[in-house]
């Protein structure tokens, strides 16, 4: 008796626990007839309802074309990579959706997004209206783009004017050395030179990536294989994380910021730096009037970089892939084509403060406001792609969170040395797989 | 003989369509976790993970091995997740069974005390732990401001979210939404405690202190066995908390194994690695279950 109740109450401790042993399950959305599509958008405005407000007239507009009717849902970032794993998983998912596209690499390798070859591309309008570098982000080299580009952005330094102004700066820095020297004249009491994103895993990763290229590491060889703990890329990271550590320009609350807090305290005027990408309508939307702020390319090293060090941002962007299972392949392309015709690529990007992604559109005199123009001169001569390789979304958590942890401890007072540095790199680089 | 099997089948017939809804619901399932965690099934399978080359005992291998990376990760979340569990296991049952014992007898607003204490149970997790990191925020939290601006105890702002108080800082979440939990159980255990007892004990001069000691918490007895379990189980695979309170990456301090299998498997994509780490939770809490059982029932039997 005792015995039989024991295994009975260990069966359901089994069955409590076994919600972490089974895990995955998607929606099924994509039961279509050739007159519908699905449309899983990221959110790119201020919120989901911001992007609903921007994106149905153009939906409509779709659907007066063509008589197909887009079912539009906006999947938050939190969710998104999630919600495309269990569609890859199950089979069931939209018929056409946004990536990030430093994740294109990754999700190609799931073979889930049907990939853009010559005869494809022939379809949308050809592959030439695409600006190269944002092409470059949507999947390894040497394949088929998993996806095309859609928006794209690139990192920038925002600064306050009348802070410079008061504090004697007159020009923004150009180099490191500058921006820390100027960071250093603006941080007085409870004021700070530069915002950071300290908790936030993909922040951190675009901010090193650019430190890497600056320091000559690529954090993945030739072959794919990971690098993290080269004496360059240590060197990059420490330079990031010494800014609150040594430099002491950051405010050590930044550490645990990772909701775009930054921003905010740039915006109401806490810090007098931010480095960001398009932050145009995000600041527009706590306050902060154009003119206030002015925007100039990240620094750099040494005044006249060049070369494969001169690289100041990451090609950043949202990629439209079309779901291989999808049961219209005819109108999700159709669809692609719209979405990426210089028409909507103009009142897209003009309605997100982005830049489009195809050649014909970015004449539009609405992208040559002083921070687009800046945007576009850093995509075109300077940005570079993370990179395209399949455990790229590993090493982002993984020396994402290495960072987080390098700069709670700088924000604790404890020491970010060399050392540390190394071990948390070699620790995160441990955890990559072997495949 | 018919009628014979048709009365003895009855019963098993209406349990049929429960038993077939356990299997599809709960073992299907983990079963599939089982499998899974046999297999190298990282993102270029998980379109057809059936095709997912099988891994052999290598995916366990990697999570036991302490000397490496992996297992070391997966050592430590283990190890913060037991110290995690039981200070959380003990405050609570603590907590409950003093309040569940100063509300025993009648006074005046114990009824609204009772309500007020079961709101953080009744409150949605979501709410609930994000107001708590709120409050935790370094520069603009409710605590340090109580702690270092208003009483002065401590000498700067400490770090709540990040860093090593992350620990405490999940401890004191955890026990304030699960206590009233354990408040809620003791106090309709309480109740069937017959009054006559204690007015006995009371006749005899035995205080209160003895009073609790020899009458309630001996009543109380098969309402803790069950009450320690549950809270134990809830509290060791707890993802809803760390998981608002930090997002997907956990500080080390309080990197909870919930939250350590989902970055494994999810943020990682390596399903295989995080179903094997699944299994050997899951091995884990059948163990100590079916232990805590055989320990706690054979003693109610000696004392019987």
């Amino acid at each position: 008796m005792q015995t039989s109740r024991v295994i009975a109450a260990s069966v359901m401790a089994a069955v409590l626990t076994a919600g972490a042993a089974a895990c995955g399950g998607g929606t099924s959305t994509n039961k279509t007839t050739p007159k519908t599509l699905t449309y899983w958008a990221s959110n790119q405005g201020a919120n989901i309802e911001v992007d609903k407000a921007t994106l149905t007239p153009e939906l409509t507009k779709f659907e007066q074309q063509t008589g197909i009717k887009v079912k539009l849902e906006v999947v938050p970032w939190s969710d998104l990579l999630n919600r495309i794993l269990a569609a890859a998983t199950s089979g069931q998912g939209p018929d056409v959706l946004n990536i990030g596209n430093t994740w294109s690499a990754s999700l190609q390798a799931t073979g889930a997004l049907l990939p853009f070859d010559a005869a494809t591309f022939a379809k949308i309008g050809g592959k030439d209206r695409f600006v190269s570098a944002a092409l470059a982000s949507a999947g390894a080299a040497g394949k088929d783009p998993a996806a095309v580009p859609l928006y794209s952005l690139a990192y920038a330094l925002y600064y306050n004017k009348a802070q410079f102004q008061a504090a004697g700066i007159t020009a923004p820095p150009a180099t490191w050395d500058e921006l820390v020297a100027d960071g250093k004249k603006l941080t007085t009491g409870g004021h700070f030179g530069l915002a950071m994103e300290g908790a936030s895993i993909s922040e951190n990763i675009h901010q090193a990536f650019v430190f890497a290229k600056q320091h000559g590491a690529d954090f993945f060889d030739a072959a794919g294989k990971p690098q993290f703990d080269s004496p360059q890329a240590v060197a990059a990271i420490q330079q990031y994380v010494d800014f609150m550590a040594k430099d002491k320009i950051a405010a050590p609350g930044d550490a645990e910021y990772s909701a775009n807090q930054s921003v905010t305290d740039f915006a109401t005027g806490k810090a007098s730096m931010l480095l960001w990408q398009a932050a145009a309508s995000n600041l527009k939307a706590h306050g902060m009037a154009a003119d206030a702020y002015g925007v100039a390319p990240i620094p750099f090293q040494t005044a006249s970089a060049s070369g494969p060090t001169a690289v100041n941002s990451m090609v950043a962007g949202i990629n439209l892939a079309v779901f291989k299972n999808t049961g219209n392949l005819d109108g999700a392309l159709k669809f692609v084509k719209f979405m990426t015709s210089t028409g909507e690529q103009k009142i897209l990007n003009i309605a997100y403060s982005s830049l489009p992604s195809v050649t014909d559109a970015q004449s539009d005199p609405a992208f040559s406001t002083p921070d687009l123009k800046t945007l576009s001169q850093v995509l075109a001569t300077s940005a570079a792609p993370l990179p395209q390789v399949a455990n790229e979304s590993q090493f982002e958590t993984l020396v994402g969170t290495a960072m987080k942890g390098l700069l709670a401890d700088a924000a604790a007072g404890r020491p970010v040395t060399t050392a540390t540095v190394k071990a948390a790199l070699t620790k995160a680089q441990q955890q990559m797989p072997t495949s | 003989m018919k009628a014979r099997l048709r009365r003895v089948g009855l019963p098993y017939l209406l349990l049929l369509p429960a038993l077939a809804l356990e299997l599809l619901i709960h073992l299907v399932p983990m079963l599939v976790g089982i499998a899974m965690s046999f297999k190298q099934l990282t993102q270029f399978f998980i379109r057809n993970w059936s095709g997912a080359p099988w891994a052999g005992l290598g995916n366990y291998r990697t999570a036991v091995d302490f000397h490496a990376a992996v297992g070391q990760a997966l050592l430590n979340s283990f190890l913060v997740t037991c110290s995690f569990t039981l200070l959380v296991v003990g405050l609570s049952w603590l907590l409950g069974t003093a309040a569940a014992i100063l509300m025993q007898d009648a006074f005046r607003g114990r009824g609204v005390l009772r309500t007020l204490f079961l709101v953080p149970y009744a409150l949605p997790v979501y709410a609930a732990v994000i107001t708590w990191s709120f409050m935790f925020q370094h520069d603009t939290g409710l605590v340090n401001h109580m702690l270092h601006d208003q009483l002065h105890l401590t000498s700067g702002k400490p770090f709540w979210l990040i860093g090593g108080n992350s620990f405490y800082a999940l401890v004191t979440v955890a026990v304030w939404r699960s206590w009233p939990f354990a408040f809620l159980c003791l106090t309709a255990g309480l109740q069937n405690i017959p009054r006559d007892l204690y007015e006995a004990a009371a006749l005899d001069g035995a205080g209160v202190w003895q009073q609790i000691r020899r009458i309630t918490l001996p009543s109380l007895r098969p309402v803790n066995q069950v009450l320690v379990l549950v809270l134990f189980l809830w509290t060791f695979n707890d993802f809803n908390t760390p998981y608002v309170l930090f997002g997907r990456s956990a500080p080390e301090a309080a990197d909870l194994i919930s939250i350590h299998i989902y970055q494994a498997s999810f943020v990682t994509w390596n399903f295989g690695s995080g179903s094997a780490m699944s299994v050997l939770l899951l091995l884990f809490l059948l163990v100590v279950t079916a232990a805590y059982l055989f320990v706690t029932s054979r003693r109610r039997g000696a004392h019987a």
